[in-house]
């Protein structure tokens, strides 16, 4: 396809229009299969099913640098029905991994929030290990949007 | 840079057996080892990797964190509750240092 | 290099990035609209929206918090929650901390800034009849440092300068913006600022108005386009996970339309500062505000 020179320069804006966040320009990006990894790792071989855990977080951010995302989990907290860990990945970040959030019985319930940085438009995952050793996971689609300018 | 200070949310009091939600906010930039400086030199990492709850010294949660999280961290998570006491709250530093904050709670 | 050349090339730079900076009615999800919500902050309601000044080009000045999504308003509803309030604490730390040849700190002489401070910034800029120009809070916080705490005068951006202007600043959250225009040469100032405004600057060739007036909520590129208020300064930016000054915002605007941008507290920025400032006026003081 042959571009004219006013189309080539439109291209190339439209390009450095796709710049990442304050995580700053790499090349080298996680993808699911290093996710994946991940969470072998950490169910040790187990493919989550899904249920019982519940991902919440924005359907855009507005901006990739805090976003915020909460995690629940179906469980009484209490004997063998305990939440151990639920893991957070962020499949198209630099670096997966996000957060470990460990619960006890005194957390009364498997719940947290927090706010986190997403390089660009990814797959958030969810995943909950469970005291019995089964496992859940939760994805959302999180999609990040290039700002306009100023500052 | 100002040293990282924390704030922490934790009701005065609360009915035994109770359910209780706790927020924590820290300031402190989590310089995430993605970017690069004005020479093209990668700015190393420095970011607050572990926050732990206890109440009257035993764990109530606990979070490793990753570089992923944004600046001034902020968790908001449950808490149950049987008995008056004393949440500690513990923030470590890549560097080392760590940061704490105490809070009390009338549990009737 | 000859001038038709040059002149083509400049043509054809502005085109590509001009393509790059459409203005879109609309993307994917985003609404076009302000929403129709009051901002409350610890349950108490701020005026974010309000009638005009007189000769002001809408009927109703809008906060910019109206502007954003719902998980960024979220952000600011709770003091708690919002991130910004960190740099407030920091102020308050500062304001009780000793600096200078004097030995005092600004509570030496202003006691307890809750009282002292209260609903005061909603009337800055104000005129400083010794420099013979505007001044904001930044550089009255400067003026008392030199000449009553014999203490240097904070840098742009620096040091103190910005969480103590948002601790001053929020004694005034939910204070309605309100400048007196008739004290001394202000009217002329404003005049300058209004005339800033409307200039278009840049390769870009925008001006304040382009994006703020004429463009209001369209957007560009993905950001929802606000009416540029100021009544929210210092602002906790997700973009850099800090407080961001006016002044700040102003140049990097105006950087982003590839024009040289003047120097904080210059005559230019202070003229604009002014004008803008009064663009929001009847709206609360929602220092420090969230944004993007």
């Amino acid at each position: 396809m042959k571009f004219t020179r006013r189309q080539a320069l439109g291209l190339t804006a439209g390009a450095a229009a796709l710049s990442f966040t304050g995580f700053g320009i790499s090349t080298a990006f996680a993808n699911a299969e290093d996710t994946e990894k991940r969470i072998m790792e950490f169910t040790g071989n187990k493919k989550p099913e899904s249920g019982k855990i519940t991902l919440t977080a924005p359907e855009i951010a507005e901006n990739g640098n805090t976003v915020p995302i909460s995690v629940s989990v179906e469980s009484a907290m209490s004997g063998d029905d305990l939440v151990e860990s639920v893991m957070i990945l962020a499949e198209g970040n630099p670096n997966p991994a996000v957060a470990t959030f460990h619960f006890t019985e005194m957390s009364g319930q498997a719940s947290a929030t927090t706010r986190m940085r997403l390089a660009k438009t990814q797959n958030v995952v969810a995943v909950a290990k469970m005291k019995d050793g089964s496992v859940y996971s939760d994805t959302r689609l999180v999609k990040v949007t290039i700002g306009g300018c100023g500052g | 840079m100002a040293k990282s200070k924390p704030r922490v949310k934790v009701p005065k009091s609360a009915k035994a057996g109770d359910v209780i939600t706790i927020k924590t906010l820290i300031s402190h930039k989590m310089e995430s080892g993605q970017r690069k400086d004005k020479q093209g030199k990668v700015i190393p990492r420095s970011i607050i990797n572990k926050f732990t709850c206890e109440f009257n010294g035993a764990k109530v949660f606990e979070c490793d964190i990753d570089p992923a999280i944004s600046a001034n961290p902020f968790f908001e998570f449950s808490a149950k509750v049987s008995e008056s006491g004393t949440f500690k709250f513990i923030w470590v530093d890549d560097d080392g240092s760590t940061y704490t904050e105490e809070k009390k709670i009338e549990v009737s | 290099m000859s001038g038709r050349k040059h002149d083509v090339k400049n043509k054809l730079i502005a085109a590509g990035l001009a393509a790059a900076v459409a203005f879109t009615s609309g993307i994917v999800g985003l609404s076009a609209d302000p929403v129709d919500e009051t901002l409350s902050i610890d349950g108490n309601p701020m005026v974010s929206r309000t009638k005009a000044p007189e000769g002001y080009p809408f009927d109703e000045v809008m906060s910019g918090w109206l502007f954003r999504t719902d998980e960024t308003r979220a952000l600011q509803s709770d003091s708690f929650n919002n991130p910004g309030m960190l740099g407030v604490e920091e102020g308050e730390a500062i304001w009780n901390t000793v600096e200078g040849s004097e030995g005092k700190s600004c509570a030496s002489c202003h006691n307890d800034a809750k009282e002292s401070m209260k609903g005061i910034a909603a009337n800055y800029p104000k005129w400083d009849a010794d420099a013979k120009r505007p001044i904001n809070i930044e550089l009255q916080i400067n003026k008392c440092r030199e000449k009553n705490m014999g203490a240097e005068p904070y840098a742009f951006d620096k040091s103190g300068q910005k969480p103590l202007t948002a601790y001053i600043k929020h004694q005034s959250l939910g204070t309605p913006v309100a400048l007196d225009l008739g004290k001394g040469e202000l009217q002329k100032w404003w005049d300058d600022g209004k005339k800033l405004y409307y200039t278009r600057t840049g390769q870009l060739d925008l001006s304040c108005a382009s994006c703020h007036e004429q463009n209001m909520g369209k957007n560009i590129r993905a950001d929802h386009l606000s009416q540029g208020q100021v009544n929210g300064f210092p602002t906790y930016r997700l973009k850099q996970g800090g407080l961001v000054s006016v002044h700040n915002r102003f140049r990097g605007c105006i950087r982003d339309t590839r024009a040289e941008f003047p120097k904080a507290f210059s005559d230019e920025l202070m003229a604009l500062e002014l004008y803008v400032t009064w663009r929001g006026s009847g709206l609360s003081v929602e220092t420090p505000a969230v944004r993007q």
